[in-house]
C-alpha cells in the first residue's frame, strides 16, 4: 500500500491530545426510540467530529489501515476533519470506500479499525467509525449533495453484469464504473440494497441514506435494474452469450434462512429472521395498514439467536409494542457474535437478555399458533470447534414458557437458485459458490463473492469481498480486450 | 412500471389480465408463477401464470378478488399499470408421457391447470380435465381447456352446470367407467386439493398438487412459505410450487394460509371503505 504521509493539519500539542475524551454520538432516549422506527444514533456535531479527529496521534505506522477490510487512508482522513474540511474528507474515503455513510453505520468498528488503534491501548480509541459517519453524512447533505465520486472515465466498451445489489454488488459496481466499464446491477427484489434494504433496520441504517448512495452511483453511469431474477427470467449464459456482457459478478447473499429443526416450527407466529424483518424494513408491515404488508403484534415475542440479525429482530419487536421482547441464547453473553452496541443498545431499550437458554419445542393452539416455547438451561462446557465453550443442556432443566412470536435468527444458508439453474458453477457441500481468493469461479468470466462465498458475515467483509473481485475482473476485462487486439 | 395490455372480467369476481412482460413470457414454463404489486405500499402476492405469449411479450394471469390486494388489483383496467411484477418464479412442472393424465381443478385453479393440461397433451399423454365449481357462472377457462385436452367434465356443488356433486365423484365415475389415471394433477383451493389426495392415496395414483403458499420474496430467502412434506419442511417457492399430493401436511397449510386472517379483514375493510368514499365523491363531483 504506497501511501504518502498526509500534511497533518493537526494543530493540538501530542500530551494534550490524549486529554481529550473520546467524543459520544447523541442518541434518541431508549424510551422514546423503542416506540418510533427512527434512526437511534443521531450522528457527531461539526465541533465533536473536529475534537474527536485532534484525537488522532498520527502514527507512524498507521494500524488502523490494516484493520480496515477496504484499507481506507484513515489517518488521512482524519487529517482533513481536523482541517474541517470535511467534504475532502469524504472524499478521500470515496477513494477506498464507495458506500461511507453506511460502512459508518453498521461496521463492527470495534473488531476492525479502532480495535486496533494505538490509542485504544491506554486511553480509548479514536471514534473511526462516528467519524466516517460524519464526514459521508456531511458530504450528502452539503455541496452538490452526493460529491463527485470521481470523473467519469473514458468508456471501455466492456459490459458488466452485477447480480445482486447488496453490499457487495455495489462494491463492485462502483470500482468497475471507475474504470469506464459499462455497469448493470439486477436485483430481484422491487427496491435495492439487498440485505441493506430488507435486513437492517430503518433506526440502524435510514432507507433515504441507501437510496441516496445508490443514486450517487447511478450519476456516475451505474444501470439498475429490479425485480429481474438471474437464474430465473434470464440465466447467467444468456446475459453472457444473448446480452453481451463480457464479465458478471455474483453477489446474492447468503438468501436461506436456517430453522432449528425442533417441532413446532412451522406454527403460526414463528417466523425466520428474515422474513420477521423483511416485513418490517422492506414492506413497512410497522405501518400496517396504511402498507399492505401484515405482520404481527407480539405481547411475547422471543428472538433466538445472538448475532446482529438477533438484535435487530429483537429490537424491532420491542418497537413494535411487544410488552416483553426477549433474547433466548443458548451460550453466555460472553460468545454473543452481536456488536456491543447493538447489545447496549438492546438493554436500554428494555430488551430482557434469557442466556444459557435453548428452545426444544414450540407449542401450539388449536388454531396452529404459537402459544409457548419449552426449553432447557444450559451450561458451558468444553471448547468447541469454534473455540467457544460448548452449551449442554442442565439436568432437569426444562421449562415452558408463554410466547406469542418467536423468530429464529440462527443463521442463512446459501441460495440454491443459481445452482438449481447453473451447474456449471461450482458450489461446496454447503451450497456456497466455491471462489478463489480474487473471486474466480468455475465458469470463465464469471466472479463471485460476500455471503454467497464465504456464508453469513458482514457488510463490510461483502464489500471487501467485492472490491478484491472487482480488482481481478478488471484485469480480466483488459486481459479481453488485449486479446482482440 | 408493469402495462396491462388487456383486462376484463371472466366471471364474477374473477378477472383476466393480460400483462406486457416479454423476458417472463419468453422464459416461463408450465406450472411457473410471477410475484406482483398493485402499488408502491402494496405486498408481494403470488400469482400462477395461466398462459403466455413469446412473439408478442406478454402474459395471462387470472386473479379472484377475494382480499385486499386482490381485490385492488381487480379494479385495475386495461392500460393500467403495475408497480412491480417479477418472474418466472418456482420449478417447472414435471412432464412425462404417463398415458393417461387427468387435470382435475377447481375455481381460478382452472386457469393455473391450463398450460400443464397443454404440456401434458403435448407430451402424448391422453389428457382429460375434470372442472368444479360452486356453481356454473364461476366454471373459467373450460372453453380454452377444451380445445387442448381430449375430455373435459364439469361438476358444480349446486349441480346448475354438469355432473351434481364434487370433482371427486368425478373422478370415481371415471373409475366406474374402467378408466384409470396413471398420473393426477390438481390445482385449486386447498381442501380440494386434500380430498383428492385422500381420495387418491387409497387408490394409489400418483397425485401432484400445486400448493398456493404466502410469499414475501418468492426467492427462497424468507421461509414465509414454508410447508411439510413427506415429514420434512419445504419452501413452496424454491422447491415447488408442485408436490405429491399424498405427503403433503394440508392441515398444518392451512393454518399457515390463515395466519393473517384478521389483518387480512381489517386491510381489507380499510379499502372498501376508501373505495366508497372515492365512489361518493365522484357522484358529488357529476351531481355538482
Amino acid at each position: 500500500m504506497n501511501r504518502e504521509r498526509p500534511i497533518s493539519f493537526n494543530t493540538v500539542p501530542m500530551k494534550e491530545r490524549l486529554t481529550i475524551q473520546r467524543q459520544s454520538m447523541p442518541e434518541q432516549d431508549p424510551n422514546i426510540r423503542n416506540c418510533n422506527f427512527l434512526e437511534v444514533n443521531l450522528g457527531l456535531t461539526p465541533a465533536q467530529a473536529v475534537l474527536e479527529a485532534q484525537r488522532c496521534i498520527e502514527c507512524k505506522k498507521p494500524t488502523c489501515m490494516d484493520g480496515c477490510p477496504v484499507n481506507i487512508k484513515i489517518p488521512d482522513f482524519i487529517q482533513l476533519i481536523c482541517n474541517q474540511d470535511f467534504l475532502g474528507a469524504a472524499q478521500k474515503i470515496k477513494e477506498d470506500n464507495s458506500l461511507p455513510a453506511i460502512c459508518g453505520r453498521v461496521c463492527p468498528q470495534e473488531s476492525q479499525c479502532e480495535e486496533v488503534c494505538v490509542m485504544g491501548r491506554r486511553f480509548e480509541p479514536v471514534a473511526i467509525g462516528r467519524l466516517e459517519r460524519f464526514v459521508a453524512d456531511y458530504a450528502m447533505n452539503h455541496g452538490n449533495g452526493a460529491i463527485d465520486l470521481f470523473q467519469k472515465p473514458e468508456p471501455s466498451g466492456q459490459k458488466v453484469a452485477i447480480v445482486g445489489s447488496g453490499p457487495a454488488g455495489l462494491a463492485v459496481a462502483s470500482d468497475l464504473a471507475k474504470e469506464g466499464h459499462d455497469v448493470t446491477v439486477f436485483e430481484a427484489l422491487h427496491e435495492f440494497g439487498g440485505v441493506l434494504v430488507y435486513g437492517i433496520p430503518e433506526f440502524r441504517l435510514p432507507k433515504s441514506i441507501l437510496r441516496k448512495e445508490v443514486a450517487t452511483l447511478e450519476a456516475v453511469g451505474v444501470t439498475f435494474v429490479k425485480n429481474f431474477i438471474v437464474g430465473r427470467t434470464m440465466t447467467i449464459q444468456e446475459l453472457m452469450n444473448e446480452e453481451d456482457f463480457d464479465a458478471v459478478f455474483l453477489g446474492l447473499g447468503a438468501g436461506l434462512p436456517r430453522f432449528m429443526n425442533i417441532p413446532g416450527e412451522n406454527l403460526n407466529g414463528v417466523y425466520s429472521a428474515n422474513e420477521f424483518l423483511t416485513r418490517s424494513n422492506l414492506m413497512r408491515g410497522y405501518d400496517f395498514p396504511e402498507w399492505d404488508t401484515p405482520l404481527y403484534r407480539a405481547k411475547h415475542a422471543i428472538i433466538v439467536g445472538g448475532g446482529n440479525t438477533a438484535m435487530d429482530a429483537v429490537r424491532t419487536a420491542k418497537r413494535l409494542g411487544a410488552e416483553e421482547a426477549s433474547i433466548v441464547y443458548r451460550r453466555s453473553e460472553e460468545e454473543m457474535p452481536a456488536r456491543n452496541e447493538e447489545i447496549h443498545h438492546a438493554k436500554e431499550e428494555g430488551v430482557k437478555f434469557m442466556n444459557l437458554v435453548n428452545p426444544i419445542e414450540f407449542i401450539g393452539d388449536d388454531q396452529g399458533s404459537v402459544v409457548a416455547a419449552r426449553c432447557l438451561r444450559m451450561e458451558l462446557g468444553e471448547p468447541d470447534e469454534s473455540g467457544r465453550r460448548r452449551p449442554v443442556p442442565m439436568q432437569d432443566s426444562e421449562f415452558i414458557m408463554d410466547v406469542d412470536m418467536v423468530v429464529i435468527a440462527v443463521g442463512n444458508g446459501s441460495n440454491p437458485l443459481i445452482s438449481q439453474t447453473t451447474p456449471e458453477i461450482e458450489t461446496n457441500k454447503w451450497g456456497n459458490i466455491v471462489a478463489d481468493e480474487d473471486g474466480r469461479t468455475s465458469m470463465d468470466g464469471v466472479f463471485a463473492g460476500g455471503d454467497i462465498v464465504s456464508g453469513g458475515a458482514t457488510v463490510i467483509l461483502a464489500m471487501g469481498a467485492g472490491r478484491k473481485a472487482a480488482i481481478a475482473m478488471n484485469q480480466y476485462l483488459k486481459a479481453k480486450v488485449g486479446s482482440f487486439a | 412500471m408493469y402495462k396491462i395490455i388487456k383486462a376484463e372480467f371472466i366471471a364474477p369476481n374473477v378477472k383476466s389480465f393480460i400483462l406486457e412482460a416479454p423476458l417472463i413470457a419468453k422464459k416461463r414454463q408450465a406450472g411457473q408463477f410471477i410475484i406482483l404489486r398493485v402499488h408502491d405500499k402494496g405486498e408481494r402476492i403470488p400469482i400462477t401464470i395461466a398462459d403466455s405469449n413469446a412473439e408478442e411479450g406478454w402474459i395471462n394471469i387470472i386473479v379472484q378478488g377475494l382480499g385486499k390486494t386482490s381485490a385492488h388489483l381487480n379494479t385495475l383496467e386495461t392500460g393500467d399499470h403495475l408497480q412491480d411484477l417479477v418472474g418466472p418464479l418456482g420449478l417447472p412442472t414435471h412432464i412425462e408421457n404417463w398415458g393417461t393424465l387427468v387435470c382435475m381443478s377447481g375455481g381460478v385453479g382452472t386457469a393455473e391447470a391450463l398450460p400443464i393440461a397443454a404440456a401434458g397433451k403435448a407430451a402424448g399423454n391422453r389428457v382429460i380435465s375434470i372442472i368444479g365449481a360452486r356453481n356454473k357462472d364461476l366454471i373459467i377457462a373450460a372453453d380454452r381447456m377444451a380445445e387442448v385436452v381430449d375430455e373435459v367434465r364439469i361438476s358444480t356443488d349446486d349441480g346448475s352446470a354438469g355432473r351434481h356433486g364434487l370433482v371427486t365423484d368425478v373422478l370415481q365415475d371415471l373409475m366406474n367407467e374402467g378408466i384409470i389415471p396413471d398420473m393426477i394433477v390438481a390445482i385449486g383451493p386447498l381442501p380440494m386439493m386434500a380430498a383428492v389426495s385422500n381420495q387418491t392415496r387409497e387408490l394409489a395414483i400418483p397425485t401432484m398438487v400445486s400448493l398456493n403458499a404466502i410469499m414475501v420474496d418468492g426467492t427462497g430467502m424468507c421461509g414465509a412459505c414454508r410447508a411439510t412434506v413427506g415429514g420434512k419442511t419445504v419452501f413452496v417457492c424454491v422447491d415447488g410450487p408442485e408436490f405429491d399430493g399424498h405427503q403433503v401436511n394440508f392441515k398444518e397449510l392451512g393454518s399457515r394460509q390463515r395466519m393473517y386472517k384478521k389483518q387480512e379483514e381489517e386491510s381489507h375493510k380499510c379499502f372498501l371503505e376508501k373505495q366508497m368514499k372515492k365512489i361518493k365523491a365522484e357522484q358529488l363531483a357529476v351531481e355538482v
